[in-house]
């Protein structure tokens, strides 16, 4: 049974977390896509929108918050699912992702047990 | 460490928790109880068996007791059971008791608490339809010091990340200088008290849901059948119990029948008739009136809450 994998594009500044969160998607079936900041997390999108987008808060040029604004107001409300990822930890943070639409909100450091009950969490996995 | 020294730990371990360790679990022994031999200056394991052997010392019986406990949880732990409650048994309940009747909700092997404010989670944020509808929980567990973290309510942002979602988590916590603590008022709506599931159960009462998960996978099959006659007694005629994935009531009693359809859900079968006692009570509401009379043997799935 041929089925499409569910592309997830991984937004981060450090290379290391892009390639760790590729690692565990990956074992799990997912296509990964990487972008390292904001600005070129969107013109991915508009090129193809995934199935599910790792979001980093802090990056240069555009940051996460921004980001997902701006994938909200030009693709919709709820897809495709945003799971923020950040060492952001604030409770303030928190309630700013949701107030935008995200759909969850992992705290970095991060493993294979926490993103993997996220991504189900969301219903990916 | 010595074949007496295993044997003084294994029958330790089985009267008094029910835990049971094969010799291929000699690794687990030599990890979980070397921290002990320093806090009690104890040369080695040997020797512990040998003060233990004596029987005098109650308090490092305990200790050990409680250092081969497995204590891993995790908030909603895997995820359906809690839903089937929360989506189920929890509106069944609700429609077909009198408004001044309060549920009585236990978790059974509560370790560090997450399984119970769970529970309390669901409760609370079922509070529209709830209303001022009474609800009593109540985490036992054999060991003390996991009951103490579970009381205070303070989590590690691992154990919150594994289980807790980000709506939740914005509702029901609030950050700590390390970790988060869960809201006081879903604090307040649990009672921990230490408890031994081979014990007698009854001063705890009748329960019209028990989670009782990921505890009888460490017993051995005299114990299960034990305890899961003891919990049936434990039940309301028509309440709930909930097992961990890997554990069932097939073949250790005949009292408690698994839902069809519903992965971890037992009912309680009437002693009587054979036939599930819910239908006892089907009368006095919308919800249990769905259901229908029917013989255990021939169960039907998807009756129960789903009107
Ligand atoms: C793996 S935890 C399960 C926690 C939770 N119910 C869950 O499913 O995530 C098992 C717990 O059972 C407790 N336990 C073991 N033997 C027990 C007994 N005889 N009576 C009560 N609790 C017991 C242990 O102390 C431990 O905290």
């Amino acid at each position: 049974m041929a089925v499409a994998r569910c592309l997830c594009l991984v937004v981060d500044d450090s290379r290391v977390v892009r390639k760790v969160a590729r690692r565990i998607l990956e074992t799990q079936g997912f296509a990964v896509e990487e972008a390292e900041n904001g600005q070129l997390a969107l013109d991915a999108c508009r090129r193809h929108l995934p199935g599910a987008i790792l979001l980093d808060w802090n990056m240069p040029v555009m940051n996460g918050i921004e980001f997902l604004q701006n994938l909200r107001r030009e693709f919709g409300p709820e897809r495709p699912p945003v799971l923020f990822c950040t060492t952001e930890t604030e409770m303030s943070y928190i309630e700013q992702a949701i107030a935008n639409g995200a759909q969850e909100f992992i705290m970095k450091p991060f493993d294979d047990d926490i993103l993997l009950a996220k991504f189900a969490q969301v219903g990916l996995l | 460490m010595s074949p007496h020294a295993f044997a003084v730990f294994a029958a330790l371990l089985r009267n008094r928790s029910g835990l049971t360790i094969g010799p291929d679990k000699l690794y687990l022994l030599e990890t979980r109880l070397t921290p002990l031999l320093r806090q009690h200056r104890i040369a080695n394991l040997d020797g512990l068996a040998t003060r233990l052997a004596q029987g005098r010392c109650e308090k490092l019986a305990r200790a050990v007791v409680e250092a081969m406990a497995t204590n891993e949880t995790y908030f909603f732990r895997d995820i359906t059971p809690f839903a089937h409650f929360r989506d189920h048994t929890l509106r069944y309940l609700h429609a077909s008791r009198p408004a001044s009747a309060s549920l009585r909700l236990w978790s059974a092997a509560a370790s560090t608490g997450q399984e119970a404010y769970s529970l309390a989670m669901i409760v609370a944020e079922s509070s529209p339809w709830l209303g001022a509808r009474g609800i009593e929980i109540v985490a036992t567990d054999i060991a003390r010091t996991p009951l103490e973290r579970a009381r205070a309510g303070h989590y590690t942002q691992f154990e919150i990340q594994r289980g807790v979602p980000m709506a939740a988590l914005v509702r029901h916590f609030q950050k700590q200088e390390a970790g988060w603590r869960i809201a006081e008022n879903l604090r307040a709506m649990v009672r921990f008290q230490e408890w031994n599931l081979l014990t007698d159960l009854s001063p705890l009462g009748r329960f019209d849901v028990i989670f009782c998960r990921n505890v009888l996978i460490y017993f051995d099959r005299p114990t299960k059948m034990r305890v899961l006659e003891a919990l049936a007694e434990q039940l309301a005629p028509d309440g709930v119990l909930y097992l961990g994935g890997a554990e069932t009531t097939l073949g250790l009693t005949s009292r408690l029948v698994p839902e069809p359809g519903a992965p971890s859900v037992y009912r309680r079968v009437s002693d009587a008739t054979g036939t599930i006692a819910l239908e006892m009570n089907a009368s006095s509401s919308a919800a249990a009136s769905a259901i229908e009379r029917r013989p255990v043997s021939r169960p039907r799935s998807g009756a129960f809450g789903t009107s």
